[in-house]
């Protein structure tokens, strides 16, 4: 067991594009505003950051995209360059940041992530799933909706707790005033909704989004020194990875966000009850449910009980994607849910959880392969 | 002349072809011939699907194809009601499901039943040859 880290650093600013459509802007172009805002709202010049982390686009690999990206910032980084574990990319890339802040490596990082899915191409999304395009096994979609409906046979999960989700992201998101898709669901409209891939319908499924997102990350102790404004200290952080595609994945059920939340529980010193507000990646209404099982919020096959009646709303015992999600606000992978749980741990939230202290964020990627968690405190 | 009907009609879109290697083309050569085979690995005794070029467990090259009963059972499976690819579109609803062969390989495939809502967890099924497109494939129906 090495040094535990909990509290060691901060996120010292966060910025962000507008979300949805935003045609003709490249990702560079999108990155750049969003760490000037990161930097900005840090209260910290350009000058000072000597580490650049970047997910690459998810439309669109390109070869050193992360010094594409210090070039258009005029940037000689010490670290940089991409971290590529799909959507739980975010998590990780702030989390080694602290680690090589920690070990002396560098002193301010940058994370930052930007896509162009909307008004560029989400070819991404609907290509063939392996070598299987004769049976007509296409879209990321359709392998969330088979771990779905393996959930529903193994464990009787009802379409209820889906829309559940599902409506407490589109109650939330309608708050928002930056949210992309700002419409409420009443749970019997999502019950009404025709299927697209059954057992999912249009409203389980992620939004497709242009937009870019990024913080500032430095020590405690830095923060302090520069008179950061509203720094939020990183309370914990951990990950797991199962690997198998889908159709290969002994345990269709559950994910590594269990190694994940017990390892980031593990280093903040505290438990899922003492979270107050929790930011869970919503890609698909199912990984949601089953983050919420796998970090123990709820025991596996309970967790329609924990997310009905509005229990995962404000107001309710765990508000859920207070923002709205990859549901309702931006189907950007992740970088969203840690902004609000920064805004939410500084107390400046559009919809906030009266006294909340602690906060937890999961990023995952691919389809559950990639699992991390992320606990923000005060 | 027939050319404006031709012209209006439009062209039948074709699947897209499966990406066969060397390592994978006994497996889709067997499905021509109507048999459905998984890959055995000589050392630690594993058995595995989709083709590959090392058992994932042992990481040994040392394996063989070996034939299968046919006996799977369902581990889940979606029904399209949308088209990602416009050979799919006069098709909907079909189903894609993911089974279990006897042996232990898991595999992609379609189930064939009217109505693909009536399939339940973990029912028995047995392997039927299939062919798209000039090449074997490998469905399943409920036993």
């Amino acid at each position: 067991m090495g040094t535990n880290l909990s509290g060691k650093a901060v996120i010292a600013g966060i910025g962000a594009t507008r979300f949805g459509a935003l045609p003709g802007r490249t990702t560079i172009s999108m990155n750049v505003e969003a760490i000037h805002k990161a930097l900005n709202d840090a209260g910290i010049e350009k000058d000072a950051v000597d580490a650049l982390y970047v997910k690459c686009p998810t439309s669109k690999f390109e070869m050193m995209y992360g010094q594409k990206i210090a070039e258009a910032i005029g940037l000689q980084p010490r670290i940089g360059g991409v971290w590529d574990s799909g959507g739980s990319s975010n998590v990780i890339m702030i989390s080694q940041a602290i680690m090589a802040i920690e070990a002396g490596q560098c002193e301010i990082a940058v994370v930052t992530f930007a896509d162009n899915p909307k008004t560029g191409s989400a070819a991404g999304y609907s290509y063939p799933r392996g070598e299987d395009a004769l049976y007509g096994w296409f879209a990321v979609l359709s392998s969330y909706a088979m771990i779905a409906r393996r959930h529903m046979g193994e464990l009787g999960t009802p379409r209820e707790a889906m829309g559940a989700v599902a409506v407490a992201a589109r109650r939330h998101g309608a708050q928002n005033p930056n949210a992309q898709l700002r419409k409420p669901l009443a749970l019997d409209e999502y019950m009404d909704m025709p299927p697209m891939v059954a057992p999912f319908c249009r409203d389980d499924c992620t939004l497709v989004s242009d937009g870019a997102a990024a913080v500032v990350v430095m020590s405690t102790e830095r923060a302090r020194k520069m008179g950061v404004a509203k720094p939020v200290p990183v309370l914990g952080f951990g990950f797991g990875q199962t690997s198998w595609d889908v159709t290969q994945r002994p345990d269709m059920t559950s994910t590594q966000a269990k190694v994940a939340g017990e390892t980031a529980f593990k280093m903040a010193g505290l438990k899922p009850k003492d979270m107050d507000v929790a930011q869970i990646y919503d890609c698909f209404t199912i990984t949601a449910l089953m983050t919420l099982e796998d970090y123990g919020f709820a025991k596996k096959g309970q967790v329609a009980d924990f997310v009905k009646g509005g229990n995962i709303e404000i107001g309710g015992e765990l508000p859920m994607n207070t923002s709205g999600g990859l549901l309702s606000e931006t189907g950007m992978p992740g970088m969203q849910l840690i902004h609000e749980g920064v805004r939410q741990m500084r107390g400046d939230a559009a919809l906030q959880v009266k006294g909340a202290k602690h906060c937890i964020i999961s990023n995952q990627g691919g389809v559950m392969h990639t699992h991390a968690a992320l606990i923000l405190g005060q | 002349m027939n050319t404006t009907v031709q012209t209006a009609s439009k062209p039948k879109a074709t699947l897209p072809d499966p990406d066969i290697n060397e390592v994978s083309k006994p497996y889709w050569d067997a499905l021509k011939q109507g048999k459905l085979t998984f890959q055995h690995c000589r050392k630690c005794g594993n058995n595995w699907l989709p083709a590959r070029g090392e058992c994932p467990k042992c990481l040994e090259a040392g394996w063989a194809w070996h034939d299968a009963s046919g006996k799977a059972k369902l581990i889940s499976w979606v029904v399209f009601h949308r088209a990602f690819h416009p050979a799919f579109e006069d098709r909907l609803p079909y189903n894609v499901a993911v089974v279990e062969l006897a042996e232990g390989p898991r595999m992609i495939t379609n189930i064939v039943i009217e109505d693909a809502e009536k399939l339940v967890i973990d029912q028995p099924l047995t392997f039927m040859p299939a062919e798209e497109q000039g090449h074997g494939i490998a469905r399943f129906r409920p036993v």
